[in-house]
This record gives structure tokens, C-alpha cells and sequence, in this order.
């Protein structure tokens, strides 16, 4: 199955473990990520002021290349668009619905932008973990070769993925979808009551204190749950819950190291695939020790 | 209204005006040898000038001298930004002064220099990575792909592509994307996001030479190589110890494209 996909700047820089590890595995799954031939960022925040059309100007060109590769015949008859990072996601989403309920607005937009074909309203984004369960999770489940047992992970989705709901991909009070990837892949999947408390978000910029006290909190929790690692699928989540360690640990001296794991790393692992794919030197914590305590590796 | 404006395409009347005007306005062609005339406002004013001088030529004709904002006449050097509305349009345009021919009604104003921070760096110093950029020019971030960048380029480049390309890594596509920039600087005073996308694109191509290309600079190479062995140090000695009247003798009968 070919589906177009569209990166964002972060997978490209950052969270190359992210993009690499999910094209691997879509790719063991029989899906061709597309990355759109040409595109730019997905406006990172979705705008809620009411008047400031400007803001959703980014991921409505977005949109339009979809069009434009369906017009090229790059893809016939494929509007949908997979992301993987939560934050383009959500900004995407959100700004396509906006456009879709207020068509006033994406007049103005399409005026704006007009050296570009007018937007159709005609694709749907979705996120990976969307198709993955669309396609049904036993569907994963026949491509493991190397079950992760005995490793126990708490699933972290924080807010992108889930809120609001009318473009969340799960109950935004109790979201189960990734429990459901993890368990089709041999994980012991851990209940962690603070999946949904915020990392801290931007606040690591302004005053990463705050986010050092919430990231504490959320990785003691799973580990007093028994986890020995963490999943997401924000890139900002990640940043916050990994590299923030270092903090965490200055304030904390107790505190005791956990890897944090973008949920297709570990489908990479379970595939059975080459370790280059899951680009571990990006993980502030290294997740190797753990992989090969649990002879994964 | 409607017939003048299919008059002014006609392409015999186009080609008979650039005739006209091709003859050395500036070499002393009488006013009198000037068959089709506009009217320009420059800073406001109004000059009536001969229709087929380029900006550049037409506010000479009108009396500016140019010590700055003048560089090359022939659209390279970046130096000659003009914006400029048309009457009756809202649209504001820019271009360069030099390869923007004059039409009637045309209110515009030559911009000589930009203001921009450009940054300080050591390239030898530099990681080759998305993190440099962000330390120099961390307004980057502000971009809100509005497009108004393109929009301005008077070499009809691909700004925003460039700048998107600079967010993501992509230094490749910003080195070839950006090549032909004469940093005139019109992108950076249309962007809403007060981006200076010249400069930007310059350390792009200054960390993608030293890091990212993988070749050596053959031609560079060559001529250092070429100045080592002295094949040029017999003419610098002739110029140098000119005359300064012989010099300007030189410099006035040097070879030269007309403008």
C-alpha cells in the first residue's frame, strides 16, 4: 500500500530515530511512506484566535500538495495523509477541519495563496498509529519475529494525540491504542496513570524547571508501576521525558535513569530488523542495555 | 481605457519603442529623437521620462546621480532594489532598478540598503547541523510559510522552499534552491516574520561548501594555484604603477556592456 506521508521538521532533524524506525516498519508491513515531494512546516501551534487566518496559511499548503501529487499521478485517489509526529498532527488536523466548517475562512486563505491551486478539502490526515489500528493490529502482530517479552513499557501520549476530541485518535480521558500496538507486540504492557499529564511542553524554553518537576513526576510514577521504559509519539514529549533526565537527575539525585522509546523503535525491534533503523544514538538515555537484558538485541 | 491598454501590447508598436529607446539616451539623443514619453513619480514627484529607459537609466535621466544603490547595471550585484506601485493597482512590487523597464504612472522608491544583523561565525567553528542555523537565526522559526518572499524575488527564486529547507536540514536543497540570490534584499523587507532570508541562505551555502558538498573547490583550486605562480603578478605591476590619469583613461575605455 503506497501512502503519502508527511514528515515535519523534527523527524527530519532531531527525531531521525522517529522517521527511520517508522518507515522501516511500515515498510515490513507492506506500506510505502510517500513523503510529499514538497512541503513545509505544519505551523507547529493550531491558532485558536478567531481572526488570525495567517497561522493555518502553513498547514493548508500542506494540504494542497496532496492534491498536486494526486494531479501528477504520484498517487491516484489517495488523499489521506499519515503523520507521525503528534504536534504536526494535531496542528494539521485541526487546521483542516477549521477550513472545512468555515468555509469563509478558507476562501480567504485560498486568496492568499494564490499562486497556488485552490484547497479542495479533500484529504484526510491521520495518524500512523490510526492506520496501524485501522488496518487491524493483528495485522502487526504477524510480522513479529522477536516479541518483547517480559519488557514492561508504559505507554505516554501526553496531549497532541488526543485532545481536542473531535480530532483525537482515542478516548481523550483513557486511551488504549498504544496498550494495543504493544501487547500485538509481545510487550507487558504497564498501566500508567499519568499517560495524559503534560510534559511541560514549550515551557522547556521558557522555564525548564517546570517541565523537570512534571517529567519527574510522570517517569516515578511508571516506574513505581513497574516500568522499565517509556513510549510516545511526540517528539516534544520525548524531549522533555529523555534528554530533561539529565536535569531531572541534578534535582533528583535518587532518581534512576528510563528509557524513553518512540513506539515504532520498538516495532522495529519486535520485526526483527536491523538495529541501524532504530538510530539509538538519538535517545538521550540509551535503550541498548535494557534491549539486551531482555536478550532483543 | 480598455483600447490603450491593447494599444500598449501591440508587439510592431512594442519593438518600434524598444528601437527608439535603444539608441544611448545617456550618449546625448536629443528630446526631439524620443518618439513615446511616460510619466513616473519618483519619491512623489513627477518626471516625464522616455518610456523604454529601465528605472536605473530613467532617474538618471531625470537627474539623480547614484553614488550608492548602483553597483553592476546588469541585474547581478543585488544593489539597485526598487519597490514600486502602478497606478490604480494595490499591489505593491519590487524588482531590480536596472532590469525594470519604466511604465507610466509608476510611483516607486529606490531602497540602497537593507538593514539586517548579519551573523558573526567561524565556518571552520560550526557543527553541520540544523542547530547552527537556530543559533544564528533563530527567527527562523517564526516563518509562517505566507510565500511573500517568493513573491518579491526579483530572480524568481524559491524563498520559502529555501528557508523551509533551512528549518528542516535540508542544506542541499538551500545550497541549490538559493544559488542564484544577489542578496538584493527585497525578501527580507516583505517578510511579515522579519526573517533576513539572504543571509540565512549565505551561511547555508557557506556550511554546505565546507561540510556538505564533498567536492573540492577545482576552479578555486586552480586559480590560487594559477596566482602562486605569479601568472598575473606582470599585469597588477602595470596597473599599479600607472598613472592616476592613464588609470582613469583605462577605467573610461574599458570594455563595457551599454545599459
Amino acid at each position: 500500500m503506497k501512502i503519502l506521508y508527511y514528515p515535519g521538521c523534527t523527524l527530519k532533524t532531531s527525531a531521525k530515530n522517529f522517521e527511520e524506525s517508522a518507515i522501516a516498519s511500515a515498510k515490513t508491513m507492506d506500506i510505502e511512506l510517500i513523503e510529499l515531494t514538497r512541503w513545509n512546516c505544519c505551523g507547529t501551534v493550531f491558532s485558536l484566535t478567531s481572526d488570525d487566518l495567517i497561522h493555518h496559511v502553513a498547514p493548508i499548503r500542506n494540504l494542497i500538495r496532496v492534491q498536486e501529487m494526486n494531479k501528477q499521478g504520484l498517487v491516484k485517489g489517495e488523499f489521506r495523509l499519515v503523520t507521525l509526529c503528534a504536534m504536526c498532527y494535531n496542528t494539521l488536523k485541526r487546521s483542516n477541519l477549521r477550513v472545512k466548517e468555515n468555509p469563509e475562512d478558507l476562501e480567504k486563505i485560498n486568496n492568499l495563496m494564490y499562486l497556488e491551486e485552490d484547497y479542495e478539502v479533500k484529504v484526510e490526515v491521520i495518524h500512523f498509529l490510526k492506520l496501524l489500528e485501522d488496518m487491524g493490529f493483528e495485522k502487526v502482530n504477524e510480522k513479529v519475529k522477536n516479541p518483547l517479552k517480559n519488557l514492561k513499557i508504559a505507554p505516554y501520549y501526553g496531549c497532541m494525540l488526543l485532545r481536542p476530541k473531535e480530532v483525537g485518535i482515542d478516548d481523550p480521558e483513557d486511551p488504549t491504542i498504544q496498550e494495543e500496538l504493544l501487547e500485538k507486540l509481545g510487550a507487558e504492557v504497564i498501566n500508567n496513570p499519568f499517560k495524559k499529564v503534560c510534559c511541560g511542553s514549550y515551557q522547556t524554553v521558557q522555564d525548564k524547571n517546570i517541565v523537570v518537576d512534571l517529567s519527574y513526576s510522570i517517569l516515578t510514577r511508571a516506574q513505581k508501576e513497574g516500568a522499565e521504559a517509556i513510549t510516545t509519539s511526540c517528539p516534544l514529549c520525548a524531549f522533555n521525558l529523555d534528554n530533561r533526565q539529565k536535569e531531572v537527575k541534578e534535582k533528583y539525585p535518587h532518581f534512576k535513569e528510563i528509557p524513553v522509546f518512540y513506539f515504532t523503535q520498538l516495532m522495529s525491534i519486535a520485526f526483527g530488523l536491523d538495529k541501524k533503523y532504530c538510530r539509538f544514538d538519538l535517545n538521550y538515555i540509551d535503550p541498548e542495555p535494557l534491549i539486551k537484558s531482555k536478550g532483543l538485541l | 481605457m480598455e483600447e490603450e491598454k491593447n494599444k500598449r501590447l501591440d508587439p510592431q508598436e512594442v519593438m518600434e519603442r524598444i528601437a527608439a529607446a535603444s539608441k544611448p539616451m545617456v550618449a546625448g539623443v536629443e528630446d526631439k529623437d524620443v518618439e513615446y514619453w511616460v510619466t513616473i513619480y519618483i519619491m512623489g514627484r513627477a518626471y516625464k521620462v522616455p518610456a523604454d529607459l529601465t528605472i536605473l537609466t530613467a532617474m538618471e535621466y531625470a537627474g539623480y546621480k547614484f553614488i550608492r544603490g548602483c553597483g553592476c547595471r546588469q541585474g547581478f550585484c543585488g544593489g539597485c532594489s526598487t519597490v514600486y506601485r502602478k497606478k490604480g493597482e494595490y499591489k505593491l512590487q519590487s524588482g531590480m532598478a536596472c532590469q525594470t523597464r519604466v511604465e507610466d504612472g509608476m510611483y516607486l522608491v529606490q531602497i540602497p540598503f537593507v538593514p539586517a544583523e548579519k551573523a558573526s561565525y567561524d565556518i571552520n567553528k560550526e557543527e553541520y547541523n540544523v542547530s547552527t542555523m537556530f543559533k544564528y537565526y533563530p527567527e527562523l522559526a517564526r516563518c509562517v510559510s505566507c510565500n511573500t518572499c517568493t513573491k518579491a524575488c526579483p530572480q524568481k527564486l524559491e524563498v520559502m522552499d529555501y528557508v523551509q529547507a533551512a528549518i528542516k536540514g535540508d542544506f542541499k536543497a538551500v545550497a541549490e534552491l538559493s544559488f542564484d540570490c544577489i542578496q538584493c534584499g527585497l525578501c527580507a523587507l516583505r517578510c511579515p516574520a522579519e526573517l533576513v532570508q539572504y543571509d540565512i541562505a549565505q551561511l547555508v551555502r557557506r556550511m554546505y561548501g565546507r561540510y556538505g558538498s564533498g567536492k573540492e573547490p577545482e576552479h578555486l583550486l586552480k586559480r590560487i594555484k594559477e596566482i602562486e605562480e605569479g601568472k598575473f603578478n606582470q599585469e597588477m605591476d602595470k596597473i599599479t604603477s600607472l598613472t592616476r590619469e592613464d588609470l582613469e583613461k583605462l577605467y573610461a575605455e574599458r570594455e563595457r556592456e551599454p545599459d
